[in-house]
């Protein structure tokens, strides 16, 4: 069943050292066109370390990664920005003082065509207003209306639906998003799941590191669980329940791979 | 906005309680530059009782002959301070360029316009050392500033040997600066007029292209900045290398205004610039002002001193009425970053 789909991102054997202490050792992820894929694991298990090698934050010691069957390397996070990875973090990456537009455009602004943008090098501000709101209003986010709002004025969950608009707007493939609900409030957290599944809707992969059990099993895919380092498995919120992952997580269970769904599964 | 979402309703709620108060607050947000703006024309309506020569086109051509140098200053010092930074060394920058030109030029005997460049790279080369400490050993802004402070004052009395070129040893070039432009009753100097060009440069720059707006990003949330992929330390290297060339141009209008080129001089231009800076609205913590506002600040000062000359009070309390204005000038800054959450 898996050889019909091929993987948009994969990650074979990537090992990453710190000095003596080993974060990643062997690490294996398959992302699938469309899927959202749960990465959950223990701390230490070597989650961020592994979302920081995807997103260019970091270059593993050893291991190969491929999007779309091509192997890549990223320097840092520009290239794979420019290999169509975006990534959301749980900080609120935005710049509160700037408007939602500015944000949204941040590090690669678009100038005004002819002399005034390449002689005087002014930005196309209307231009990017105009597209930021669409990008916004493509994306369900009615509560955000007027683009010139600086961001600091916004809810946490407007805030963090200013930076999933910024990868959607931008992800031409994949986007990674490290823990986005942790520092949002239940309703809060409820609109920015509904903005990942709107992203699969639009035929983005994604990957949802989250410690919150529930919200994995509402939206995932399928669950890669990483304990030491390592994958041990993968598996569907149908084919287990939310008491067989964290049993997996902790290293009480190990699952067959004939138990795993190591294949696309939409 | 809609109402069927319980989160807009709240904000919705928020906004239809907004008292006047709240309202000139948001406004102040918006414009930091507002308030000192409004400071500056309630000081030039109370001076005007203070003494019937104030409000007359020479009194005013001199003071922004007055300001010139800290409103110069501190338009470099604002771009620093946009980005969270602070420059200590900036005064001693300026001075140490101007000795530069001016001796080079008296003693060595060069032509002006090259003793000038070489004032200017001096000065710029003085700033990409502040930046290169900073974004690359990777020091506090502070720290670098008051270091390279005394670092720069001590070149400058080494290089000068503490002697001040005067008027009549200055090539004509220098002097250029200080002569007047004939507007009607006001007397503008070119100098001043190059001060205002730069502001409006400046201004340009923050506002329209992409550098502007990384400034801010940088000095409004440094990591956020680095996230969204802006390249950090070009930006505050940029920065500290355009306040230095800045800074450098300042030794020119310094030299025009006092016809003379002293090592001693300008020891308050590093504490005023800030003054100037703070009153004119920029907040200390990076990401909120406007250069203008600088500009406004410079005046601000320049208009109480002279004022309070003018209405015969005292030095001292001239100093005083300035420590007021920036203890006020914070404390509004204060006030007005509330809003924001």
């Amino acid at each position: 069943m898996s050889n019909s789909v091929a993987p948009v991102l994969e990650a074979k054997n990537l090992v990453k050292n710190y000095g003596r202490v080993v974060a990643i050792d062997g690490a294996d992820l398959q992302l699938f066109p469309g899927e959202i894929l749960a990465v959950v694991g223990d701390n230490g298990a070597g989650k961020s370390t592994m979302i920081k090698c995807l997103s260019g934050a970091e270059t593993p010691d050893g291991g190969v990664m491929e999007l779309d069957g091509k192997p890549i390397t990223f320097r840092r996070q520009k290239d794979s920005r420019d290999a169509g990875i975006e990534t959301v973090y749980q900080t609120l990456a935005v710049s509160p003082a700037l408007d939602i537009a500015a944000n949204l455009y941040l590090g690669r602004e678009i100038r005004k065509k002819g002399p005034l943008g390449s002689i005087f090098r002014m930005l196309d501000n209307s231009g990017m207003k105009k597209s930021a709101k669409e990008h916004i209003t493509s994306l369900g986010i009615g509560t955000i209306q007027n683009m010139s709002q600086a961001v600091e004025t916004l809810s946490g969950g407007q805030r963090q639906a200013v930076s999933v608009a910024r990868a959607a707007a931008f992800g031409q493939k994949v986007i990674i998003m490290d823990e986005p609900t942790a520092a949002l409030g239940v309703r809060e957290s409820g609109q920015v799941l509904k903005l990942i599944q709107s992203l699969r809707e639009k035929g983005l992969a994604v990957i949802l590191i989250s410690h919150n059990m529930p919200q994995v099993f509402e939206v995932a895919d399928r669950i890669h669980i990483q304990r030491l380092g390592k994958r041990v498995a993968v598996v569907t919120p149908k084919s287990h329940t939310m008491n067989e992952v964290v049993a997996v997580m902790t290293g009480a269970l190990t699952l067959e791979v004939k138990d795993q769904t190591l294949g696309p599964v939409r | 906005m809609s109402k069927s979402n319980l989160v807009t309703d709240a904000a919705a709620e928020f906004k239809g309680r907004a008292t006047n108060k709240q309202k000139i607050q948001a406004l102040l947000h918006k414009y930091p530059w507002v308030s000192s703006a409004v400071v500056l024309v309630f000081a030039l309506f109370i001076f005007s009782f203070g003494n019937e020569n104030f409000l007359t086109p020479n009194n005013l051509s001199l003071i922004l002959q007055q300001t010139a140098v800290i409103g110069a200053i501190a338009a470099g010092q604002t771009l620093i301070i946009l980005t969270a930074g602070i420059d200590l060394s900036c005064g001693a920058i300026a001075i140490f360029a101007s000795m530069v030109m001016a001796k080079t030029a008296f003693v060595n005997g060069w032509p002006g316009w090259a003793a000038f460049m070489l004032g200017i790279a001096v000065g710029t080369g003085a700033g990409a050392f502040n930046g290169w400490l900073i974004t690359k050993v990777n020091l506090p802004p502070f720290i670098v500033t008051l270091g390279t402070f005394n670092v720069f004052s001590a070149l400058t009395l080494f290089y000068a040997t503490g002697r001040t070129i005067m008027d009549k040893e200055l090539e004509p070039f220098f002097l250029y600066l200080g002569n007047p432009i004939p507007l009607g009753a006001f007397k503008i100097t070119y100098g001043v007029l190059l001060v205002i060009v730069m502001y409006l440069l400046l201004a340009f720059s923050l506002r329209y292209t992409g550098w502007g707006r990384h400034v801010y990003a940088v000095g409004d949330d440094i990591e956020a900045a680095r996230l969204a992929g802006i390249q950090v330390k070009r930006v505050l290297m940029s920065v500290y290398v355009t306040a230095g060339f800045i800074f450098a141009v300042t030794s020119w209008v310094i030299i025009g205004r006092v016809a003379a080129a002293s090592p001693n001089s300008g020891t308050n231009l590093n504490l005023d610039s800030i003054t100037a800076v703070v009153i004119g609205g920029t907040s200390l913590f990076g990401g909120r002002g406007a250069i203008f506002g600088s500009l406004i600040g410079a005046v601000i000062v320049g208009v109480f001193r002279n004022g309070l000359t003018l209405a015969g009070v005292d030095l001292y309390y001239q100093t005083f009425a300035v420590g007021v204005l920036i203890i006020t000038a914070v404390s509004i800054d204060q006030w007005i970053r509330k809003a924001g959450v």
